[in-house]
């Protein structure tokens, strides 16, 4: 039996990394462009993070603090399961804490509390392509960007309109990059859209299966595409976090019993408990420790 | 009061320990060795190396153990593994036609110079459950005959001899072939790429499109000119000698479909070829293999479009099973998030709906 190999640092070798990287390059460049790149198979599925884990082990470095989160958590399986990776083949060190990651690997969610520069999210992107549900066609959609070709999807943004009402469109809200490129910001709540606007963190986003790697640079335009008459909104709660009274922040819906309990707490675990240590509590925070 | 579900890192643990052990199984009977699976699920073997795109037995063994016997997950790990490999150079092309053969079949020819050779075969079998095979009673010797050294002419040979069939492959001598496995591709794909994706393609998904063709979704019209499956050299390049060095031999299975053609204004009537090459011995997938690439040379012909089978950017989007398997499956991790986006959506619209009726409905009374 051969030896098995032993790995290099953050897993990947190192042409693969400059590899990535001069996409990373190419895609900070021409934002919101999908750059292709040799995307590797990686040690975990394809549609589990393969693109985003590529993209943070290129640029992976031994000083950084690396916090991954999925749904907004940092206890969440699969986030686990990245950050625990990242410890075994980086020997990186890791944090919870939004504020002191110098990377941060994101499926679904941008942290609540606001990024700064220096600062890196990379995001974990199932389906690159926004055109995608429009045409399936990768020849049809690469021609569509390059000729600036966005017509169909604001169709799809009227019919919505037409039909419902309103944009029907919750999560993978498209946006307009740099008047530019129209982007699929990933499976986000298009709660969080509004964050990727002039941001001071460089925003990467690696797509695996699809060999995709995108960027939003720094203090960059980054526009939800909407109508004069219907203009783009986000989603807003009734009620603050349960547990840390936080409003205009992204709740989760957590059933209670069989018999219609809800209660909404935050989806950003690192915020809701740095809230809840600074003394702030909510409903049911409050509920509980007046019982005690 | 809620507890936000924490320990999901012990809960990790501990559902991969509870995996060993139920990959092990019962303690009271001895491990599987890897000889064994290498020796006796050699078949699983090859299909784990050919679409893992690795050549060795023994890790695919190992993968296939590793995995409990579930194909894909097997193809994935060694998959992972290969990746990480470094590139020597490329070898010099494989030379079927130097073949040492173990099998070779052609429906074209009821006889042909170097005859047809059964070999190993499920075929002709009769598929009832054997029940000398639950206990471990000896096996007969194989019969066997001298070898013979000679080359054993391709059957498209016989048929390029007289200028029937088209040439092997349009691609100019310095062509250099591309390696999908490092560089993204990007369609429409030259028929080197396209025949690499489908060698390492899942062989269920190449089988049923395979058999779409037949069933008259894009038909060619196939015939087996020939399957033969045995052990090639791979031979490299050595600038330092100035010719060509033997690594050693793979075992592969080539299968070499011969299609009608009418001929247009480009192309004389001749017939046309599908390939199917595989790691190992794999028939039905070198087979499969053959009638996809055919089908996929639709543009090339200028043959009508019509079926999945034809369509390029459809095929090899979707033939890699590692990738199929893991998107499909990656909707078991949460999406809460999202779905709390559109919950509230649907709320919103229910509430709407609702509103309206209740407006009908007095409206209704009214009248």
């Amino acid at each position: 039996m051969p030896d098995l190999a032993t790995y290099n640092f953050a897993y990947l070798d190192e042409q693969t990394k400059r590899m990535i990287r001069r996409a990373i390059l190419k895609a900070i460049a021409i934002p919101g462009y999908q750059v292709p790149f040799a995307s590797r198979e990686m040690p975990m599925p394809y549609g589990w993070g393969t693109g985003g884990v590529q993209v943070t082990a290129a640029i992976l470095g031994p000083d950084d603090v690396l916090k991954v989160i999925d749904q907004g958590a940092d206890d969440t399986t699969n986030a686990v399961s990245i950050r625990a990776f990242f410890q075994k083949v980086a020997n990186v060190a890791v944090t919870t804490k939004t504020s002191e990651a110098t990377i941060i690997q994101t499926r679904h969610r941008i942290p609540e509390e606001r990024l700064k520069t220096g600062q890196t999210l990379v995001y974990q992107v199932p389906i690159p392509e926004p055109l995608r549900f429009l045409e399936p066609r990768e020849t049809e959609t690469r021609k569509m960007h390059a000729l600036e070709e966005y017509g169909l999807m604001h169709v799809k943004l009227y019919e919505d309109i037409a039909r419902n009402g309103h944009i029907a469109t919750t999560y993978a809200y498209p946006v307009k990059v740099e008047g530019r490129y129209v982007m699929d910001p990933s499976p986000t709540p298009k709660f969080d859209n509004p964050k990727m606007h002039m941001s001071e963190a460089l925003q990467l986003f690696g797509a695996g299966r699809e060999k995709r790697i995108y960027a939003v640079p720094p203090h960059t335009e980054v526009v939800s595409l909407d109508f004069e008459d219907h203009p783009f909104e986000i989603q807003h709660f009734d009620k603050p976090c349960a547990l840390c009274g936080a409003e205009h922040v992204y709740l989760d819906e957590v059933v209670l019993d069989d018999h219609g309990g809800r209660m909404f707490v935050c989806s950003d675990t690192d915020h809701c408990e740095d809230r809840r240590a600074h003394g702030h509590a909510g409903e049911m925070l409050a509920r509980q420790e007046a019982a005690e | 009061m809620y507890v936000a579900v924490k320990g999901g890192e012990t809960a990790i643990a501990n559902a991969h320990r509870l995996l060993a052990d139920r990959r092990r199984g019962d303690r009271s009977l001895p491990a599987i060795s890897i000889d064994q699976i290498v020796a006796q699920l050699g078949l699983a073997v090859d299909r784990v190396m050919a679409e893992a795109s690795l050549y060795d037995r023994e890790l695919a063994a190992l993968a296939v153990r590793q995995a409990r016997g579930d194909m894909i997950e097997a193809i994935f790990i060694l998959r992972a593994y290969r990746t990480t490999l470094p590139r020597f150079g490329l070898s010099v092309p494989i030379d079927t036609g130097r073949m040492k053969i173990e099998r070779r079949v052609s429906a074209t020819y009821k006889d042909l110079p170097g005859g047809q050779l059964l070999g190993a075969t499920f075929d002709y079998t009769h598929r009832l459950l054997d029940p000398s095979l639950l206990a471990d009673e000896p096996v007969a010797d194989p019969v066997r005959k001298q070898a013979d050294e000679s080359a054993m002419m391709r059957v498209s040979d016989i048929l390029a001899d007289e200028g029937l069939i088209e040439a092997d492959g349009r691609l100019p001598e310095d062509h250099v072939p591309g390696d999908l496995t490092r560089e993204p591709l990007e369609f429409p794909l030259d028929r080197d790429l396209r025949l690499q994706a489908l060698a390492r393609g899942d062989e269920g998904f190449l089988l049923a499109l395979a058999y779409s063709t037949q069933r008259g979704y894009a038909r060619t019209h196939p015939f087996v000119g020939e399957v033969r499956i045995g052990d090639v050299e791979v031979e490299l390049d050595m600038p330092e000698l100035g010719f060509a060095v033997s690594l050693g031999r793979i075992q592969v299975t080539e299968c070499q479909m011969v299609n009608q053609f009418k001929g247009s204004a480009n192309n004389p009537p001749q017939f046309t070829r599908g390939y199917g090459l595989v790691f190992g011995q794999s028939e039905r997938k070198a087979m499969a293999m053959s009638l996809v690439d055919r089908a996929l040379r639709a543009e090339e012909f200028g043959e009508d479009i019509v079926a999945p089978a034809q369509d390029e950017e459809f095929v090899i989007s979707h033939s890699d099973n590692v990738q199929a398997t893991g998107f499909v499956e990656h909707l078991k991790l949460p999406h809460y998030v999202d779905f709390q986006a559109e919950l509230d959506l649907v709320r919103r619209m229910r509430a709407e709906y609702d509103a309206k009726s209740d407006g009908n409905d007095v409206r209704e009374a009214a009248e």
